[in-house]
């Protein structure tokens, strides 16, 4: 994105480098995770079975198919079908709002219920239960972080391609962009059966 | 374009004049530039709060400062000297400068995202002069920012570790950068066995940066979050560990000294074939050394630990697997050493500092094994003897690579020479006032004198005032090495292109270089420290 | 390595939705899994899955099975350099 070069192949190593240390980022959240289930696994089963799987399940379809149309609008440039390369790229971003608004609810709903960081019934209640919730809000925050950063770079493929400057011979950025959305999508799909799923 | 201008005199991109021409400047040659000026301004006000460490240190009892200064004193001083002088000098200085030029590059691949690492190191620079002076006071942890004193600590330690995180951030842009260069921008003709060994260093280190880094970047966004919302993860009565905060400090810290180090010991693999006028012993061996320290160094981190009531099996590993590091490290010194074996000999400040830094260094290597032994390091743990072994390894080894690059790259960055007897009285004032400065301090650790305490029992009074002694000598050359470095901008001597008899890239082109680097296509050799040439022209 | 745009391969729709169709499908899987109780075969069971999913989006949607070696190297760095990550901390709390 920031090269002025025609090397597309040297882009994209720039951006999935760039990813790498997105993983790592993440990574060294889910050591904690890692940890404190060994450490708590009761508690932190408790702890899953409060949250709503429903919103959970929905909120994975969401991100699925919004990675299948992101990766389609890509298909779609490359055969030169600006038309439908903006209607995957609306589709897309349309689920990423949805994925935050659930989100939205889902936390007003514990915060509502006082289950928040620092909450009375976190300090009172078992210090495993505090770990998950923690953990949930540390990872799934920075999650929705990197899911509004998405929608804007999706946003701005979307601009982009309205005004020709992403075609089919010319399209760095809109991989790219894409690259990033599918990394949100690839921590989710570990995210819910961690947080959702244990059992 | 047939003369070559210098890229001090043209702007790129062109027609950028002023301020302009600097400030928004996507020649990777300038940046490098714009790094040192902000580097040496963190070093030399990290070596002057080194100084005033060292100074109330001379004599028992109170002598400048008390308990709490102190504290913030050897904070400041071991987050600059890690995250602003460390980390950066070398990558952003001279491998900003050089790799592009070795690898037969007209600029890295992506100038403005190079641009923007600068700004971003700079806007950390300010966010941390900014955390001084506002908030609640100077941060008194210690640059490891340790739980749970990092989190109940009153100074403004979230300023200070955003800083941080900043600065990670511009480090993995620019590791990034150096990635996607030397796997996409190299000359076609350049096989991976024809790349000089700076380079080869700073791509082993690009990787740690990139995979490392990011590990900091979580932990100081835990740090700031736990202060902000108090969530626990990392206090134990809320469920939390506290040992894992150490875990994933050292996670990232541990690599980060081979950060540090790996770049140090690529500049010493340029110069030392240089001035014996003969290939360097074990090309390959050093090569892929660089990349077993990158791999090993990510495996060792918890021996940090072995006092922190870790498990015992856990000891156990990662002493062993500390142990294997020595490997490659000794595999680089004993090819340093085999390469000046029945070599031409040429004395220069650059090749001086390089003989300092193989002496020092060896030592921090070895008083590394007496501390990654758990048996032994439980004796030391925490006293002077880890400063001491650090400083030997960061300052001694690292800090002397940095003052011969620059003394070797100077002519070639600027065109202009320096003089030669004031670079070796620095030079040897500095080695000196070293060995006074950390080799008490050696004696001082194995005698108990525990580290981070600004007084002491009467025992230790005398090694303290030698180590004072020792600092004052250390500080006087340093500082007489970058003035006579900056007296020679003046001074108008020129450069020649080749002012060594270097045989890589950065020396067939003028000094200073062209803005697009070549302005002929570089003819790559076969192997490149081949001194042939070199030779049989000197015996003309 | 000046080629503006080399031969790239394009995946086309059908195997985008079989892709997606796939995920779907283990979706469903790792949440029927889940009501069973596997003992301590819970976790791996519900990464395995994971790990499955995470493989499509990656070589499929990512394109990574048509990425040259260093960025597939670099993939696998980074993985080993995760698992090491975890791992390694295993010694420490798994033997307190």
């Amino acid at each position: 994105m920031m090269a002025s070069t025609s090397d597309t192949t040297g882009i994209r190593i720039g951006m999935w480098i760039f990813l790498y240390s997105e993983i790592i980022l993440f990574g060294g959240l889910f050591v904690l995770y890692a940890v404190y289930l060994y450490e708590y696994s009761e508690l932190f089963a408790q702890g899953g079975k409060e949250l709503n799987r429903i919103i959970g399940s929905l909120n994975t379809v969401v991100l699925l198919a919004s990675s299948c149309t992101v990766a389609a609008s890509i298909t779609a440039i490359q055969r030169g079908k600006k038309g439908q390369a903006m209607a995957c790229l609306a589709v897309s971003i349309f689920c990423g709002l949805v994925f935050v608004v659930n989100k939205y609810f889902e936390w007003g709903a514990k915060i509502h219920h006082d289950i928040y960081p620092n909450s009375a019934t976190l300090q009172d209640g078992e210090p495993g239960l505090n770990i998950f919730f923690g953990l949930y809000y540390v990872i799934t925050g920075l999650h929705g972080l990197h899911v509004i950063i998405g929608m804007v770079l999706l946003t701005t493929s979307l601009v982009l391609v309205h005004r020709g400057r992403i075609t089919a011979s010319r399209y760095a950025v809109l991989e790219n962009s894409g690259l990033y959305w599918h990394l949100v999508d690839l921590i989710w799909i570990f995210v819910f059966p961690l947080f959702y799923l244990v059992l | 374009m047939t003369t070559a201008q210098s890229y001090l005199e043209h702007s790129s991109p062109p027609g950028r004049r002023g301020w302009k021409a600097w400030l928004l400047t996507h020649d990777h040659k300038r940046l490098g530039l714009m790094y040192l000026w902000a580097i040496l301004f963190w070093f030399v006000l990290a070596v002057l709060l080194g100084l005033l460490m060292r100074t109330e240190l001379m004599g028992a009892g109170r002598t400048i400062m008390g308990a709490e200064t102190y504290s913030s004193m050897f904070t400041l001083h071991g987050v600059i000297m890690i995250f602003f002088f460390g980390i950066p000098a070398i990558p952003a200085i001279f491998g900003n400068f050089f790799l592009p030029i070795q690898l037969g590059a007209d600029d890295v691949f992506f100038p403005r995202l190079n641009l923007l690492s600068w700004y971003l190191f700079m806007f950390g620079g300010g966010f941390a002069i900014f955390s001084l002076f506002f908030g609640d006071g100077f941060p008194d942890t210690g640059w490891t920012f340790y739980v749970p004193f990092s989190i109940s600590s009153a100074g403004n330690v979230s300023l200070t570790v955003t800083a941080a995180f900043i600065l990670g951030m511009s480090s993995m842009l620019t590791g990034l950068n150096f990635v996607t260069t030397f796997h996409r921008l190299r000359h076609k003709g350049m096989g991976l066995m024809k790349i000089p060994l700076f380079t080869w260093s700073l791509y082993a280190t690009a990787w740690v940066q990139i995979l490392a880094t990011p590990v900091i970047a979580i932990t100081f966004v835990l740090v700031v979050l736990e202060r902000l919302l108090a969530i626990g993860l990392f206090e134990p009565d809320r469920g939390g560990d506290p040992l894992l905060y150490q875990h994933l400090f050292w996670m990232y810290s541990h690599p980060a000294v081979y950060i540090i180090i790996l770049p140090a010991m690529g500049v010493i693999s340029e110069i030392i074939p240089v001035f014996s006028r003969k290939a360097i012993f074990g090309y390959k061996g050093i090569v892929y050394s660089s990349l077993a320290i990158a791999i090993a160094g990510s495996l060792v981190w918890a021996h940090h630990m072995y006092t922190s009531g870790m498990s015992d099996v856990s000891v156990f590993v990662f002493s062993l697997l500390t142990f294997l590091v020595a490997v490659p490290s000794a595999v680089k010194v004993f090819s340093w050493v085999s390469t000046m074996y029945r070599g031409s000999i040429a004395m220069s400040p650059p090749f001086f500092l390089s003989l300092c830094f193989i002496y020092l260094f060896t030592v921090g290597g070895l008083t590394g094994l007496v501390l990654g032994a758990a048996g032994t390091d439980i004796h030391v743990h925490d006293t002077h003897f880890v400063v001491a072994h650090f400083h030997f390894v960061m300052l001694g080894g690292t800090g002397f690579a940095f003052f011969a690059a620059l003394h070797y790259w100077w002519p070639k960055m600027f065109g202009v020479l320096y003089r030669n007897r004031p670079a070796y009285v620095g030079a040897v004032a500095a080695a000196v006032g070293f060995v006074f400065h950390f080799v008490p301090m050696l004696i001082l650790g194995m005698q108990g004198m525990p580290r981070r305490y600004y007084d002491y029992l009467p025992q230790y009074e005398t090694g303290n005032f030698l180590a004072g002694f020792g600092a004052y000598l250390l500080v006087f050359g340093l500082l007489l090495m970058l003035l006579n470095l900056v007296l020679s901008l003046r001074g108008r001597r020129t450069a020649p292109a080749n002012p060594w008899g270097g045989t890589t890239l950065e020396w067939t082109v003028p000094s200073p270089p062209p803005v697009e680097n070549f302005t002929a296509t570089p003819e790559i050799k076969d192997f490149p420290y081949d001194f042939s040439e070199i030779v049989a022209n000197s015996k003309k | 390595m000046e080629s503006s745009e080399e031969h790239r391969h394009i995946v086309g729709y059908g195997q985008l939705a079989v892709v997606l169709a796939l995920l779907l499908a283990l979706t469903g899987v790792t949440v029927a899994v889940s009501y069973i109780d596997l003992g301590f075969l819970n976790v791996p069971a519900a990464l395995t899955i994971a790990t499955l999913k995470a493989a499509l989006v990656l070589l499929f949607f990512m394109h990574l099975r048509y990425e040259g070696p260093i960025i597939r190297y670099g993939f696998i760095t980074t993985v080993m350099f995760l698992a090491i990550m975890i791992g390694f901390t295993f010694w420490d709390v798994a033997f307190r």
